[in-house]
């Protein structure tokens, strides 16, 4: 009987393992910035999201080149355009060239009747004719002469420069040797845009591993010539290597460090490798239950899942050591419950949260707690050896033992700890918390700096101010884009802002291309009228053939489509603010700030919805991205402190309703709160503002820290002298190993592991001496 | 990254094909360099000038007047009053463009070669500065120090297809005319008269 319920337990326990790595096999693992995105965003939020995840900005990259000089550099760029433009992986590369500039001119030369925002019946009337033509007359005269007279043949109107001085004001990359350069001439830039998604992080970085590999292919480059990236997609590349190498690193420093330490105590490879079976379970567990209840494991939890290690390990630690002495089986399962059950409901209020890589941490741990324990409690005992032979600690113990005993005196230290804890954290009352979405980001101060630089001299928008909107189709799109144009043109005018983007300026609706159409001339109008504008000018009809001729041919042509940009500047700024998706179109219009208002480069968006309102164009949204991810964090922070002040309420009540006395629940709290002050007040007073991850390091502290102290006060309920010891051995190993591997996560280059590992390694330390010197002193003590 | 158009590049060259000058005095033996050292030693200047520009399509020559002022050593100013109000400002690698009604563009000559020759064949000539001017043309010096004339041909490629020569008249360190003749046969003729200082 004994023996069939045994191997019924083992086989439940392989057979559960064994379907817990089919589901792992299967399990999507990514390491993009998705972990940092709301999980149930707003629907401005949402707009955010999809920019950064399918958005055309998403797939560009922007490339600049360094080192030699101006003329090897711009040399370097046309044959690395020259290069990726042959690759399929990319859609477009652009450096500025003579061929792009050529179809652009093309483009908007031979389009202007379709493109230009003074077409009218009234300008092509006599009278509008002779206006017209009398100014392209003056300006001919004046500086810009050489470059009229050009035009002046086919474009007597001045058509070109009408429609170009819609664009003037847009910041641009200046022009080094036929290439794009950065302001002080020291790049050459590029700016590529790849056919995957930017959401498609493999594709993504097999497009920059292309850019590399062609630029290292080029002929002749000189060795000091260097390429340099940045962009979403390359963030989303270098932060996923960043996490991938981080989470692997972490988990081998981890697994080594806790084996040494337990090798150390335990003298018994069969013992360690006994101590690790709850470890990997737990592991394997928790990242099948992500993996089932978020449909994809992100790396970050994997990292986290590290520290997972450390406390699972505590289990088979307090087990071999305390059983080792024989301690009260009964106490000693229900103590490690109640540890287990503190740990959970800290972890459980990370379940609710709304940041996607919290509620997967919450989910991974729980789940893996609860498996660890599990195989701690019905495995282990299975497959330990009779008589386990710990390597004797009696030594150890009986100093330990005088120790704690006299740690009670040191309870002085703790209130002076405390004054100058809340002193700190007082001081720092009104900058305790961080609320930069980017102190979480992956993404080092030298790539941020990078990225500004390249976008400021392509002369990229910040974007942060966009009005926006979708509409089923592009037509209709397009059309909504000219509306919100004519609100956005009249703030112009008052000056509330310097200037917009929109689609429509280069691909008009196809009811404005008609209606302009419809404006124009037919030929014999088109004559007479030109006669009578002439009439006294020194300009005879006939030289303006041209003129007619390309009246007549915009007049008729079919209207220009997506298609026609082909091959110029101007597709890439209709795929940016012209995005198509599953079921709509979605149109972006950047806005630009003034700039040396008093208010700084803001914009007062309220006016421009206000506007927009009262044209009817009520479903236009206006945003302010840099507020929306503030917004973001704010909520996230917000909430964290909300979930985990119902966690450490959770957890008293736990324990109150376990331990049934508020003394002794006060006497496992007092340590784990003195624990939590004193780690926020050194990280605020070495200068570090408290992130969300902070937070939850905390949080950390009190439930693994309620483990020590629950043992505390066990071991002050009367029991034999040895298994005092014992305990007290057992809570100092599992201690180190928790502070060990939450101490590896604090060197981590991946800020929102480090934060979290510096806030949890001292914590748990301080949770555990705190913890001895505010234990009730025993009767027998130092009475051995 | 929504703006990569080229486009306001042609408002830069708009502004690239200007025609500008001013004036200087001078004494002594009369060679390329006596020349440059006068209009050197002349550190600044005021004038009013007419503009005629003889363009093929049009029946009568355009017409366009204003002011012109030098401060040494890189600063050209070019106002026109008529027939439309327009500024020019040229000082070291920057070109401003202001036009009433339109916005002020700005450029950098190096950026755009073909404007630097243009602009530099008035900047160097009144500046005295031979090397500037040695960059972009190839110079011939005829006349006398009461009236000589300066002959500047382009030896670079882009500049020949647009410019075949450019004219520069003067006496001592005074310019009196600048003629530019174009690659296609149009011409354009500044006149300049010096405003004497109140």
């Amino acid at each position: 009987m004994k023996q069939r319920g045994r191997s019924l337990i083992l086989a439940i326990w392989l057979a559960v393992l064994s379907l817990c790595v089919l589901v792992i096999a299967h399990t999507r693992f990514v390491a993009d910035l998705s972990a940092f995105m709301p999980k149930m965003p707003s629907e401005r939020q949402q707009l955010l999201v999809e920019q950064l995840r399918d958005g055309v900005i998403a797939r560009l990259i922007m490339i600049g080149i360094e080192g030699g000089d101006a003329a090897e550099r711009a040399r370097l760029s046309r044959a690395l355009a020259t290069g990726l433009r042959d690759d399929p992986a990319f859609m477009g590369v652009q450096n500025g060239d003579a061929a792009t500039q050529e179809r652009d001119r093309a483009y908007f030369f031979d389009n202007r009747y379709l493109l230009s925002p003074a077409v009218s019946s009234e300008r092509f009337s006599s009278e509008g004719l002779r206006l017209a033509i009398g100014n392209s007359l003056d300006a001919l005269a004046g500086n810009g002469g050489l470059i009229l007279k050009r035009l002046l043949p086919r474009d007597p109107t001045g058509e070109t420069l009408q429609l170009l001085e819609q664009f003037a004001g847009d910041s641009q990359a200046r022009s080094i040797e036929g290439a794009w350069a950065s302001r002080d001439g020291k790049r050459a830039l590029l700016l590529a845009q790849t056919r995957g998604a930017g959401s498609d992080t493999e594709a993504q970085s097999r497009a920059i591993d292309a850019i590399r590999q062609v630029f290292a292919r080029i002929p002749g480059r000189s060795a000091e010539a260097r390429l340099v990236m940045s962009g979403t997609s390359v963030f989303s590349v270098s932060s996923r290597a960043t996490i991938e190498s981080e989470v692997s690193r972490l988990a081998i420093a981890s697994i080594v460090l806790v084996s040494c330490l337990l090798l150390l105590v335990y003298r018994s490879v069969a013992l360690l490798a006994l101590g690790l079976l709850p470890v990997v379970s737990g592991a394997v567990v928790g990242i099948t239950a992500v993996s089932l209840g978020f449909g994809h494991v992100h790396g970050l939890t994997l990292g986290f899942g590290t520290t997972l290690i450390g406390e699972a390990v505590d289990y088979s630690i307090y087990l071999f050591i305390q059983r080792a002495g024989g301690a009260n089986s009964a106490g000693f399962w229900r103590t490690i419950r109640l540890g287990v059950l503190t740990s959970i409901a800290g972890f459980a209020a990370l379940l609710g949260s709304s940041f996607p890589g919290l509620s997967q941490l919450g989910l991974y741990s729980i789940s893996g707690l609860v498996a660890a324990a599990l195989v701690t409690r019905y495995v282990l005992p299975l497959l330990m050896p009779q008589g386990i032979a710990v390597r004797d600690l009696t030594q150890a113990g009986a100093l330990l033992d005088r120790v704690v005993g006299r740690a009670a005196r040191l309870r002085w230290l703790i209130v002076t700890l405390l004054l100058a804890a809340g002193s700190s954290v007082v001081l720092h009352a009104g900058g305790i918390w961080n609320r930069q979405l980017s102190a979480l980001s992956p993404i080092s101060k030298a790539e941020q700096q990078l990225d500004m630089e390249l976008r400021n001299d392509l002369g990229a928008p910040d974007m942060r101010y966009m009005a926006t909107f979708t509409a089923p189709d592009e037509e209709s799109a397009l059309q909504g884009a000219q509306r919100t144009g004519a609100v956005l043109q009249e703030l112009v005018k008052e000056k509330i802002m310097a200037g917009f983007n929109s689609p429509a300026l280069v691909l008009p609706s196809k009811a404005l291309q008609r209606a302009r159409q419809a404006a124009l001339p037919d030929d014999r109008q088109a004559r007479t009228r030109l006669r009578e504008a002439l009439a006294g000018m020194p300009l005879k009809p006939d030289r303006l053939d041209g003129f007619l001729a390309d009246i007549q041919a915009a007049r008729t042509r079919e209207p220009l489509v997506r298609a026609d940009l082909r091959g110029t500047s101007a597709a890439l700024l209709v795929d940016s603010l012209l995005v198509k998706r599953d079921k709509d179109y979605l149109v972006l219009m950047p806005l630009r700030a003034t700039g040396g208002s008093p208010s700084g480069d803001l914009i007062d968006l309220s006016k421009v919805s206000a506007a927009l309102d009262a044209k009817g164009l009520a479903q236009v949204t206006v945003i302010d991205l840099l507020e929306e991810t503030t917004g973001i964090f704010d909520s996230y922070l917000h909430e964290a402190l909300i979930l985990s002040g119902l966690g450490c309420l959770a957890i008293v009540g736990l324990l109150l309703v376990a331990l049934r006395s508020v003394t002794r629940t006060l006497r496992v709290v007092a340590p784990l709160a003195c624990a939590v002050l004193c780690v926020s007040a050194v990280l605020l007073a070495a200068g570090t503002q408290l992130t969300i991850l902070h937070l939850v390091g905390l949080l950390l502290v009190v439930a693994v820290g309620s483990n020590y102290a629950l043992f505390f006060d066990s071991a002050a309920l009367p029991a034999s002298a040895a298994d005092h010891r014992q305990t007290q051995i057992s809570l100092v190993v599992a201690n180190l190993t928790t502070v060990g591997s939450f101490g590896l996560l604090g060197l981590s280059k991946v800020p929102v592991l480090s934060a979290m590992g510096a806030t949890v390694a001292p914590g748990a330390l301080l949770a555990l001496v705190f913890s001895a010197i505010l234990a009730r002193v025993r009767s027998d003590a130092g009475s051995h | 990254m929504l703006t990569m158009f080229s486009l306001t590049h042609i408002r830069a060259i708009v502004g690239a094909l200007l025609t500008l000058s001013t004036s200087a005095t001078l004494a002594g033996d009369w060679k390329l360099a006596d020349l440059m050292q006068t209009l050197a030693q002349h550190q600044a200047g005021r004038a009013s000038f007419v503009e005629r520009k003889y363009i093929g399509i049009i029946d009568k020559p355009l017409e366009s007047s204003g002011e012109l002022a030098f401060t040494a050593p890189d600063r050209l100013e070019k106002r026109t009053f008529k027939p439309k109000p327009e500024s020019l400002v040229l000082e070291g690698d920057k070109l401003t463009i202001d036009q009433p009604g339109n916005r002020r563009h700005t450029v950098s000559l190096q950026e755009h070669p073909e404007v630097s020759a243009f602009v530099e064949s008035i900047r160097a000539t009144l500046a005295g500065d031979r090397f500037a001017l040695e960059k972009f043309y190839t110079l011939e010096l005829a006349g006398s120090a009461e009236s000589w004339q300066l002959l500047l041909i382009p030896t670079q490629a882009r500049m020949t297809d647009i410019i075949s020569r450019i004219r520069i008249g003067g006496s001592h360190a005074n310019v009196k005319t600048i003629d530019f003749e174009q690659a296609d046969g149009d011409r354009s003729q500044m006149v300049i008269t010096k405003i004497v200082a109140q």
